[in-house]
């Protein structure tokens, strides 16, 4: 029999994660491979080429350009100091002299005797990458980055904006089907990543982002919003830049829907731990999921490595992802490969649900059912 | 292998969204579709590769069949004695939307070129990087990292200005390195369309880290735009290079026995085959999950000689692109469809839902009116696109003055006349796959609102992809199938064009019907009606109730011509054209809408 191949997320206690941490451009690696590092510790860092500042010294000296070079008091590659004198002509007599001082601190890049023109350049800005999770350096990236590893909790949500953040998580609803309200955002949530359950109202992330809070984590949240937060529509799903200080990831969809029990009760189970998120969604092939990866402290080697990926089968466990029975987690029970006509009137492969704890049994398209990765 | 020698022919078609199984046997001397398959396309995790799909499928097809199609993982070739199949061929438009990057010197001035260009052909342009963006380079180059974009196409200066600034931005693009989203199978596609004193310089930095070409400058001087050039290689680099591409596409290539075409080149043949073979005009379309696909046979203004266009929209699309559909075709257009009332924040919750998991299936009949009602504004659009690119054979290409630079009209006299259409082919999941035909042909109606007397098809299972790569390795075998299971007539549409009021005649149809009796009937301004009437030649009389009405013969003009019925009949649309309205007051618009759906059948609880 054909296992149906439908796509899940990953809810997992316990995981191996990597993740590649590279620098924009080619840079100096300060870590070895088997160190121990911390989310917030550099890991690689380099120095980009500060700005380029374009000065006219023929015009300024009233000389010719092919004659510049007699009169530079620096030369190429020479560091300058704002106000220094950079180029200078003889005068009169040693007087009525002209200058030309440095605009900036840097060095001098260039002079032209075609054009009379320096080339001025601001000091190397520096920029350094992280390691985004506390972990084990695993690989190095030469001359780039490294390969961060950790033993952790790991979850995949649907859909998320914002970048990377890490806080302490805090559970703000008593259970996965209670919405996220904006008096339950306090200055208690500042710093930290929030999760709730079904819903969170726009007058709650508002309030989220007002206090500080570093990202959130809840079953759904009104499409229509989204524009409202960052301000123009999301027409494919390619996320993660957003202008935001506070990250969203949805483990659900848009709407108000129920977590998902498993994720919710391993969030909670990790209540007061770090944990590092990313909303960056690719929804497109070559997909990219947003992420909550919370590293654990164990020596137990994790079992979901072992695993054989396969498709649903008869007992496995599904969340509804599709109207009328949306966000419902129910068991496959039997898998007919003759097509069946919908409601719709549609003909298509279906699988027999049985729904949560009302035992009921339902006819589903196979195509509106996910799997919940849960080993 | 000798063309004589194939007895079977498996082909698979990978969407964006799902992967579409055909079995084709030979049996007494006439190749036959037999059955069919299908299955969510695996580009996700936990499997990431597009040919779990094409398995998946591939079984499906076993089981209806009952005959072993697969060794394992593998597809068995040649056939040997019940099992197996002689050829196993693909098409592939898995690689989903195309999201662009385009760079420039100013922002206001190449850049915005360079996004127009973009923009004309249906990219998403993720970002825009100029000069003068005010980000710092790394910024930038992190940017173009993080994005992963599918092409970027670079222009700036004009072709007397200074090469440095846009070499530097080379130089960018270079130190970022960028990768293509789906692995290494091919480089990155980058289109250069600037200063042509620069290209040899920008050559040096980009060609090896970067599949690069180059087209002439977008903005040859500062007063003038050439956008066409530009526009056309990302629309051709696109569906040659970017939308087949897919996790595990390699794989996929080391399964199939002749190249992978991409679907929209596959589409557009058996098109043109159709408008060929009749002699007749046709537009064509094929509506994917993330793309939709237009095709047309016109003819040319001047010669006379039908002309082929082919456009891909690139993010207009039923699943991965159905929130871009909503954002380029705003909330009315979509909600004047909706036949019932519905919450705005419901109904954008249920299509950004769609969005985020591309491959479920409407399940109920509300669900799946929603749907539809999407797919025309999809269709639409892509139409409209089409018509700005299908401009004749050496399209005319007008270089626009800064005057009308902001304009996003684009150069050139479409080719498109519908008044001159003979033929409109559906394809695509929501056409082919419709509960009811009446719906397939409905949706073509609304959304390409074709003009007098046009007949209407549908591919009937979605196999005119497979039909299209068949026909590269055997054609034969693809014409016999086309014409005896792919395409389904049915019927056509008398569509006059012109202003009128409501309750006043509009047009009379004469039609002299196959059972000897004799069909007469005046329309009203805004009726739809549907005669049921099989696929024949009918005698059929149009009169226009006024002068100010054009049935295809001219205003007031009398129709005299044969019309074809089909699996739906024969539909008179009386409802105007140009301008074709829905009304706007809600609860008006829903029984406007009912009334239209009942008069066709378009769903069973009419």
């Amino acid at each position: 029999m054909a296992h149906a191949y439908v796509p899940g997320l990953k809810v997992a206690p316990h995981t191996t994660v990597r993740k590649v941490r590279q620098l924009p451009i080619k840079g100096e690696i300060l870590k070895n491979v088997g160190e121990k590092v911390l989310a917030a510790d550099e890991v690689a860092k380099t120095h980009l080429p500060g700005n380029i500042i374009p000065t006219n010294i023929a015009n300024k000296l009233n000389i010719e350009p092919a004659d510049i070079k007699d009169f530079m008091k620096k030369e190429k590659g020479d560091p300058i100091k704002k106000g220094e004198i950079i180029a200078e002509t003889n005068g009169i007599f040693g007087l009525f002299k002209s200058v030309v001082n440095a605009p900036i601190d840097g060095t001098l890049d260039s002079f032209s005797h075609i054009t009379g023109q320096a080339i001025l350049r601001e000091n190397p800005i520096p920029v350094a990458v992280n390691a985004y999770i506390n972990g084990v350096v695993d690989e190095i990236i030469a001359d780039e980055g490294v390969v961060v590893k950790t033993q952790a909790a790991f979850i995949q949500g649907i859909f998320g904006i914002g970048g990377e953040r890490r806080g302490e998580l805090k559970i703000v609803t008593s259970a996965q089907d209670i919405p996220i309200e904006e008096e339950i955002i306090d200055e208690n949530c500042k710093d930290k990543i929030i999760v709730g359950g079904s819903f969170l109202t726009y007058s709650a992330f508002k309030e989220a982002i007002k206090i500080g809070v570093k990202g959130i984590v809840v079953g759904g949240f009104n499409y229509n919003d989204i524009k409202k937060i960052i301000g123009y529509d999301i027409g494919v799903a390619i996320t993660g830049q957003e202008d935001i200080k506070t990250t969203l990831i949805l483990t659900e969809g848009f709407g108000k829907i129920h977590m998902a029990r498993q994720t919710f009760e391993l969030l909670k189970k990790h209540e007061g731990d770090v944990a590092s998120i990313n909303g960056a969604t690719q929804i497109r092939a070559g997909v990219i999921r947003p992420e909550v990866i919370i590293p654990i402290k164990t020596d137990q080697k994790e079992d979901s490595e072992k695993k054989e990926i396969i498709g649903m089968d008869i007992g496995t466990e599904v969340r509804i992802i599709r109207a009328p029975y949306f966000g419902i987690i129910g068991n496959v029970t039997e898998l007919p490969h003759k097509l069946q006509k919908l409601e719709s009137g549609s003909l298509a492969r279906v699988a027999k649900i049985k729904i949560g704890e009302t035992q009921k049994e339902v006819l589903l398209p196979r195509a509106n059912l996910e799997m919940i990765e849960n080993k | 292998m000798e063309k004589k020698e194939i007895r079977s022919i498996l082909a698979t078609d990978c969407g964006s969204t799902t992967t579409k199984a055909i079995l084709i046997e030979k049996r007494e001397g006439i190749y036959r579709l037999i059955t069919r398959g299908e299955a969510p396309t695996t580009v996700e995790a936990p499997f990431e590769d597009v040919t779990r799909g094409v398995l998946n499928s591939v079984k499906e097809v076993e089981e209806l069949r009952e005959r072993q199609l697969l060794d394992g993982d593998k597809i068995i070739t040649p056939q040997s004695g019940d099992k197996g199949v002689d050829i196993y061929i693909s098409t592939s438009s898995a690689g989903g939307g195309l999201q662009m990057m385009v760079a420039g010197l100013v922002k206001a001035m190449s850049a915005e070129s360079a996004e127009r260009a973009a923009l004309g052909a249906g990219a998403i342009v993720m970002d825009i990087i100029a000069a003068n963006d005010g980000r710092l380079l790394h910024e930038k180059i992190s940017r173009i990292r993080h994005l992963r974009p599918d092409m970027i196409l670079l222009s700036g200066g004009t072709d007397q200005g200074n090469i440095k600034t846009v070499v530097e931005i080379s130089e960018l693009i270079k130190a970022a390195n960028p990768q293509p989203r789906l692995g290494m199978n091919y480089k990155l596609p980058v289109i250069y369309a600037g200063n042509k004193k620069a290209s040899g310089e920008i050559e040096k930095n980009l060609d090896k880290v970067s599949a690069l070409t180059v087209v002439p400058n977008l903005r040859p001087t500062l007063e003038r735009e050439n956008l066409g050039p530009a526009r056309d290689k990302i629309h051709d680099l696109f569906m040659e290079h970017v939308m087949a591409q897919a996790p595990g596409y390699k794989k996929l290539m080391a399964m199939t026995d002749a190249p992978i075409m991409p679907t929209p080149g596959a589409v557009g043949h058996i098109m043109q085959v159709i408008a060929r073979n009749e002699k007749i005009t046709v537009v064509g379309v094929d509506i994917g999950g993330a793309t939709t696909d237009i095709f047309s046979v016109f003819r040319d203004l001047e010669t006379k000689e039908p002309v082929f266009n082919r456009t891909v929209s690139a993010n207009l699309g039923m699943s991965y692109s159905i929130s871009n559909v909503l954002a380029e075709a705003t909330l009315p257009n979509i909600q004047r469809w909706v036949p019932f009332e519905i919450d705005e924040v419901d109904l954008r919750n249920r299509i950004g839902n769609k969005m985020i998991r591309p491959t479920t299936i409407p399940q109920s009949l509300e669900e799946l009116k929603l749907e539809q009602a999407i797919a025309r504004e999809a269709l639409r659009l892509s139409f409209k696109q089409h018509k700005s690119f299908a401009v004749g054979l050496k399209g005319v290409q007008k270089e626009r003055t800064i005057s009308d630079a902001f304009e996003q009209t684009s150069s050139g006299v479409t080719l498109v006349n519908m008044m001159d259409l003979d033929l409109m082919v559906g394809s695509g999941g929501v056409l082919s796959h419709a509960p009811k035909r009446h719906q397939a042909a409905k949706m073509m109606i609304d959304a390409f609102l074709p003009e007098g007397v046009t007949q209407i098809a549908v591919d009937s299972i979605f196999m005119m992809p497979h039909l299209g790569v068949l026909a590269s390795v055997n054609e034969h075998a693809a014409t016999e199938v086309f014409n005896k299971d792919c395409l389904i007539r049915l019927g056509t549409c008398i569509a006059p064009v012109g202003k009128s009021k409501p309750g006043k005649d509009y047009v009379k149809v004469e039609l002299d019907l196959p059972d000897g009796t004799k069909f007469k009937k005046t329309l009203k301004y805004g009726e739809l009606l549907l005669i049921e009437v099989s696929y024949t030649a009918i005698p059929a009389v149009i009169t226009p109730a006024s002068r100010k009405i054009d049935a295809g013969s001219g205003f007031g003009e009398v129709v005299n011509t044969k019309v074809y019925g089909g699996n739906v009949g024969i539909i008179i649309d009386a409802r105007g054209r140009r301008p074709f309205l829905i009304p706007t007051d809600p609860k008006e618009r829903v029984e406007k809408l009912q009334e239209w759906s009942k008069a066709i059948k378009e769903f069973d609880e009419n």
